[in-house]
């Protein structure tokens, strides 16, 4: 360990800070060794993991408290002929790709971007675009190490009762130190994809549940701003693992010549008012237009397809000072969908880069995980005092239809519903208490919605 | 915690019989996540009211309040009454609004006037530094003190006020700018004549302002690095052109 520092943390959107004692523990050890010092501590605001910082809200932040970064934990071991591997908790999706996919294996689950650590996605039970047909990320993990509120090391299965506060549970269980990932046999580094650009929310909707029937990933990226006729319009696409021989719309790439992408310098600084709803106006035509008219079919590197925003480090910035926000839900029924969407234009929410998607059956004996059948649509907007009303109107409206938010995504959504959201809550809370009776683990999330 | 469009789930008020403190906690309660409020004043039936009417307001209804006595004069007591409130859970928002505003009987009895520089300033400098104290333990929190325009620049009819107003403002400043990166912010809110129960009787001066326009500001003012509010926002011109009248002009003036 390098020892502890002072620092203002803060979430991927940049709207809410806290200073927290950071250290980067060298060994599971010490991290063992910091639970059990912060146990002992009469009065302490407690001990959070933290990976990348890629948690929209303040998931990742604990004000007062210790902050253990997992930073030394990325060692990836041998993968074996079913494609089982230890990773370390702080390894990335990106590190796990670099090593992985030139062998001939992919990673079970990839959100939208590579950086994010082993131990955060089985925090947040990441979902992404194969969520139809594979679920989550805890639906792939064989096993896992956690040291526990007693600052002891234990190895927990699908069929521990433990496992289901640990994946999904924000960090609030425990530090992952280990995670065991059956990964997905690949032929080649490239996807073939369909792309195709849908008229209005009815043929996306339509054109995704579709998709998925055909195909493990798809994903349609939304026209949030448009509105009558073309309302609801978007880019569809959806792709599958090239195989070796047959190779439409292009040559796939071979495995050992796989790269996980270029990434450009972020800018520095950024203009508060950079993203006016006319200038995202601007963008999704542009966007829109840009997607061809007629299907079509091509070959596309990973991160092209998996990780297209991770090309610019540091693209959170361009929102500016006030930082901003995605809210993300999950619902079943289509229609609640459509009328979110209206809700938020009538408000003039100053939103783009939306994205639906279809949801498989959610990740089971997992209370806080978040993915549930039928509809889920992200949306990133700036943290701006005028969206306050909206959102909460629309967190009552989706609530009411058995709807819920990411927790890892949230930062501004009323306590009093995530009971409501997360039935199984108090479950959650009996699990937890298992495995940190004393409540060690803490964060900023956590306060602020009253999880624990 | 602030969530992240600025609203605060945890308010404590010292001096919360004012008229603009009063007016905060309701512009705060309309936010809809105060789970906790602790309203600190001298007891009495002020108090009383200020907590009945915080009681009734729209969006206090999952919100704990609490009315404490604190006595801003008694610096002694007030680390211990600041520990007691932040053990008992998170302090999102400070707002320190306590003050007196002394008449002409008062300014002219020497150790009166010394009594309100021990309540306007000498017990908010032992208040701010055990609540800055507090929040720098909980990683994050937002301060806001009154201080008022009359701190900028002295009047003839107001310099007693206006000393104490101006030792506030210098002290709560740099407070703020000594907590940059800390997770705490100052927020020092200059307020020109508000019409208030304080200023009953008085002529208004020119820009005058309500507790709810005070209260507007603050409240959007409460996400981001320490700062020094204007309200009305034209004040700020107008104080830093009467800043720079020479003495034999400013003292002529009729304020």
């Amino acid at each position: 360990m390098t020892g502890v520092e002072s620092t203002l943390l803060t979430g991927w959107g940049r709207a809410t800070a806290s200073l927290a004692e950071v250290s980067h523990e060298a060994s599971v050890e010490e991290i063992a060794e910091t639970v059990r010092s912060a146990r002992g501590t009469p009065r302490g605001r407690g001990v959070l993991s933290r990976g990348l910082g890629r948690s929209y809200g303040d998931a990742a932040q604990n004000g007062g408290g210790r902050v253990i970064r997992t930073d030394a934990l990325t060692g990836i071991g041998v993968i074996d002929a079913s494609g089982q591997v230890d990773v370390g908790a702080g390894a990335s999706i990106g590190d796990v790709l670099a090593y992985a996919v030139p062998r001939g294996w992919f990673v079970p689950v990839t959100p939208g971007t590579r950086h994010v650590t082993l131990g955060g996605a089985v925090a947040a039970d990441v979902h992404g675009k194969n969520h139809h047909r594979d679920g989550s990320i805890g639906s792939h993990v064989v096993e896992l190490d956690l040291v526990d509120g007693r600052g002891q090391l234990q190895t927990l299965r699908p069929t521990s009762p433990g496992f289901g506060a640990v994946v999904g549970g924000m960090g609030l269980s425990g530090v992952v130190t280990r995670v065991r990932l059956r990964l997905r046999p690949i032929e080649t580094a490239s996807l073939t994809v369909h792309t195709r650009r849908t008229a209005d929310l009815d043929e996306t909707m339509a054109a995704l549940v579709a998709a998925d029937q055909e195909h493990r990933y798809t994903v349609a990226w939304l026209d949030t701003l448009s509105s009558g006729a073309s309302f609801g319009r978007g880019v569809l696409t959806s792709g599958d693992h090239s195989t070796v021989g047959s190779s439409p719309g292009g040559e796939p790439t071979p495995l050992h010549d796989f790269t996980t992408g270029r990434v450009l310098p972020g800018p520095p600084w950024a203009p508060p008012a950079l993203l006016t709803r006319r200038r995202m106006r601007m963008f999704n035509e542009a966007y829109y237009r840009a997607a061809p008219s007629r299907a079509t079919l091509s070959q596309e590197s990973v991160a092209a397809f998996f990780h297209p925003l991770d090309v610019i480090s540091g693209w959170n910035r361009i929102y500016g000072r006030t930082g901003f926000l995605q809210y993300q839900f999950a619902v079943a029924d289509d229609s609640c969908v459509r009328h979110v969407i209206e809700m938020f234009q009538r408000a003039g929410v100053p939103g783009f880069l939306a994205v639906l998607k279809r949801f498989g059956p959610g990740t089971e004996g997992a209370p806080l995980s978040f993915p549930r059948p039928g509809w889920t649509l992200a949306l990133d907007m700036p943290a701006l005092p005028g969206v306050r009303d909206v959102l909460d109107a629309a967190d009552d409206y989706l609530v009411a239809r058995g709807g819920r938010l990411y927790l890892a995504k949230d930062s501004r959504v009323k306590p009093e519903l995530i009971p409501a959201m997360y039935p199984d809550l108090d479950r959650w809370r009996e699990l937890r208490d298992q495995l940190d009776p004393d409540h060690v683990f803490a964060s900023d999330l956590a306060r602020r919605l009253t999880l624990c | 915690m602030l969530d992240a469009l600025g609203s605060p789930q945890s308010l404590l008020v010292l001096g919360a019989s004012s008229d603009i403190a009063q007016a905060t906690v309701a512009a705060v309660a309309a936010r809809g996540r105060l789970n906790r409020v602790v309203l600190a004043g001298r007891p009495g039936e002020r108090r009383d009211a200020a907590e009945a009417s915080a009681r009734a307001l729209p969006g206090m209804s999952g919100a704990a309040i609490t009315a404490v006595d604190f006595e801003a004069s008694d610096s002694t007591s007030h680390s211990s009454f600041v520990d007691a409130v932040f053990d008992a859970g998170e302090v999102d928002v400070a707002l320190v609004a306590f003050g007196v505003l002394p008449d002409a009987a008062t300014v002219a009895d020497p150790s009166a006037a010394a009594n309100v520089v021990t309540a306007n300033f000498t017990g908010a400098v032992s208040a701010l530094t055990a609540i800055s104290a507090r929040m720098r333990g909980q990683g994050h929190g937002v301060i806001v003190v009154l201080s008022s325009v009359a701190g900028e620049r002295p009047r003839r009819s107001n310099y007693l006020y206006g000393a104490t107003k101006a030792g506030l403002d210098a002290f709560a400043t740099g407070l703020g700018d000594s907590l940059h990166g800390s997770g705490v912010s100052v927020v020092v809110v200059r307020p020109g004549f508000v019409r208030t129960k304080m200023t009953h009787g008085m002529d208004a001066a020119p820009l005058a302002v309500g507790p709810d326009e005070v209260a507007q500001a603050i409240v959007t003012s409460l996400r981001g690095p320490s700062r020094t509010v204007w309200v009305p926002r034209p004040m700020r011109p107008v104080m830093s052109l009467l800043r720079h009248l020479p003495r034999t002009v400013f003292r002529r003036l009729p304020i």
